[in-house]
């Protein structure tokens, strides 16, 4: 197999892994359009670290962050009705993420492996960030899996039960931010939360705890993006919506499959 | 602090967003006791509770709370996000149970054989039930309910009531409990704080029942509602191992009266 293959598989498989256990919080949390937007945004941060040369990696990150933190603070202020905030925010750094990289003289800029992924791309310091930070949210979320799980479930019961509530929620907004900032480079910008949310939901009617959902989740994200890069391989389709493609095929099966526990 | 003080308050006031939602309260909970919240919507019971449970700081008046009290926290409703499988199992383990303790739980509620069954499919009376034994699970020394038997049908209410009671004199714990079903706790309350922003009357409830203030805020009609239910009451004695004879045997026990057979 040839070498830019397998950087791919692994750099996607990866992901896949984390992205299944923690795009269930982001189902059962309703979270998706907050980490539609959080995608949206960081585009902003590849745009600034284009036109001032920084280092591309880091940027991502960087600005994933920053902007959950910015979200998280204006969600706690309640200013605005949650979703009103998101879509503001999503399509207006989107907006100002373009206009930046239309100033940017080198547009040798490629917009699209942006907006849409560019797995076939990915280079060996690629994928050792992108493992980096994959075993890191990995064990962080194994860490505190327990924890994530009762605030989601009942907030209050959670904090009287001695839970920090708003420190682990702003931990697991941090480990969204973290995946949707290496994952950019498997889907793009675009399609980022579909590699959280479609195999957690085609997981769904097949688990009666949230560890096997989790579990189901991995699998079918495994799945989905060797079937998109065997789809990508063979009939040369572009990779990341080869792979949502291959998801949402295994969400359909999984919900049309007869007799599942719904 | 008295060792049989739960929870003590003096001078507890709270605004939110610019409304006084309390004013001057003063609340004293001690082992064993059942101290029942009425008053109408927007009282501020709900606020006062979670002032007692410490999810919002009074702003003025202090709260103090007897050392390592572990509360029992019941909330109004669970609602479960369909999307998330959780049998009863694993939501009671959330309590930090133990294996082994979550069917004894299921037991003392009355519930065992929900233990496998999936949260948001439970009806209103089933939820509440798991929710008890969620508070329950932490062995609590104080138990706050709100508004325990909401959602549930009259019968469901009356046994609902009846087990809290008998959880009550099989743990000594505490119990402070929002309610408006006060003709059902009347016999089990050890005392009233009637409510609206600040304390309108307490004491027992036969007292409470005849306080102006009372009378006044819920008006004459739901007064002698009251009536009519503590009527009804008093005579129940005589009858009542003939119509529900399981509850009739918890109240008689508490109540150290007599035994039937």
């Amino acid at each position: 197999m040839a070498d830019f293959l397998v950087y791919a598989l692994v750099a996607g498989i990866s992901i896949a892994l984390v992205a299944g256990p923690l795009g269930c919080f982001v189902v059962w949390r309703r979270m998706s359009y907050f980490g539609d937007t959080l995608a949206h945004a960081s585009l902003l941060g590849v745009a600034f670290a284009i036109l001032f040369s920084a280092q591309l990696q880091i940027a991502i990150i960087v600005s994933c962050l920053v902007f959950a933190a910015l979200l998280l603070a204006l969600e706690r202020r309640q200013a605005l009705a949650t979703d009103t905030l998101l879509g503001i925010i999503a399509h207006s750094t989107l907006a100002f993420g373009l206009l930046v990289l239309s100033f940017s003289d080198r547009v040798q800029v490629n917009l699209t492996a942006f907006l849409f992924g560019d797995l076939l791309t990915v280079t060996q310091t690629d994928l050792i960030w992108i493992v980096c930070c994959c075993v890191l949210c990995a064990v962080t979320l194994f860490c505190f899996w327990d924890k994530f799980l009762a605030i989601t479930v009942h907030k209050e019961l959670a904090s009287i039960e001695g839970l920090p509530v708003d420190r682990l929620y702003a931990l697991l907004v941090v480990l969204i931010a973290l995946l949707i900032a290496v994952a950019m480079k498997i889907v793009g910008v675009l399609l980022i939360t579909s590699l959280l949310i479609i195999p957690a939901a085609a997981a769904r009617r097949l688990s009666s705890t949230p560890e096997q959902m989790a579990l189901g989740a991995a699998i079918a994200g495994c799945l989905a993006v060797s079937g998109g890069l065997t789809m990508s391989y063979f009939w040369d389709t572009p990779a990341g919506p080869s792979i949502v493609a291959t998801a949402f095929v295994l969400f359909l099966i999984a919900y049309l499959r007869p007799g599942a526990n719904a | 602090m008295n060792t049989d003080l739960l929870i003590k308050a003096t001078g507890l006031g709270v605004n939110l967003g610019g409304r006084q939602i309390l004013h001057q309260v003063d609340l004293e909970l001690r082992k064993s006791q059942l101290l029942t919240l009425i008053g109408p919507n927007g009282a501020g019971k709900t606020t006062l509770v979670r002032v007692v449970l410490g999810l919002i700081k009074p702003d003025q008046g202090s709260l103090s709370r007897a050392d390592g009290i572990r509360i029992g926290y019941m909330p109004q409703k669970l609602f479960v996000e369909p999307t998330l499988p959780l049998t009863v199992r694993r939501f009671l383990q959330m309590a930090a149970v133990s294996k082994s303790d979550v069917g004894s739980l299921l037991d003392e509620v009355r519930i065992a054989h929900l233990l496998d069954q999936q949260v948001s499919r439970l009806s209103g009376g089933e939820m509440q039930r798991v929710l008890l034994a969620r508070a329950l699970g932490r062995d609590p020394h104080l138990l706050v309910l709100d508004e325990p038997a909401q959602g549930v049908d009259v019968n469901g209410q009356v046994e609902l009531y009846e087990l809290i009671n008998s959880i009550r004199a099989r743990h000594g714990c505490g119990v402070l409990m929002v309610s408006h079903d006060l003709h059902l706790v009347m016999a089990s309350t050890d005392e009233v704080i009637c409510l609206n922003k600040h304390i309108c009357c307490h004491g027992k409830p036969e007292q409470v029942t005849n306080d102006p203030a009372y009378l006044a805020m819920f008006g004459r009609r739901e007064a002698q509602t009251l009536a009519v239910y503590t009527h009804h009451h008093n005579h129940s004695h005589d009858i009542k191992g003939a119509i529900v004879n399981e509850s009739c045997c918890d109240d008689h026990d508490s109540n150290g009266a007599h035994k039937h057979g």
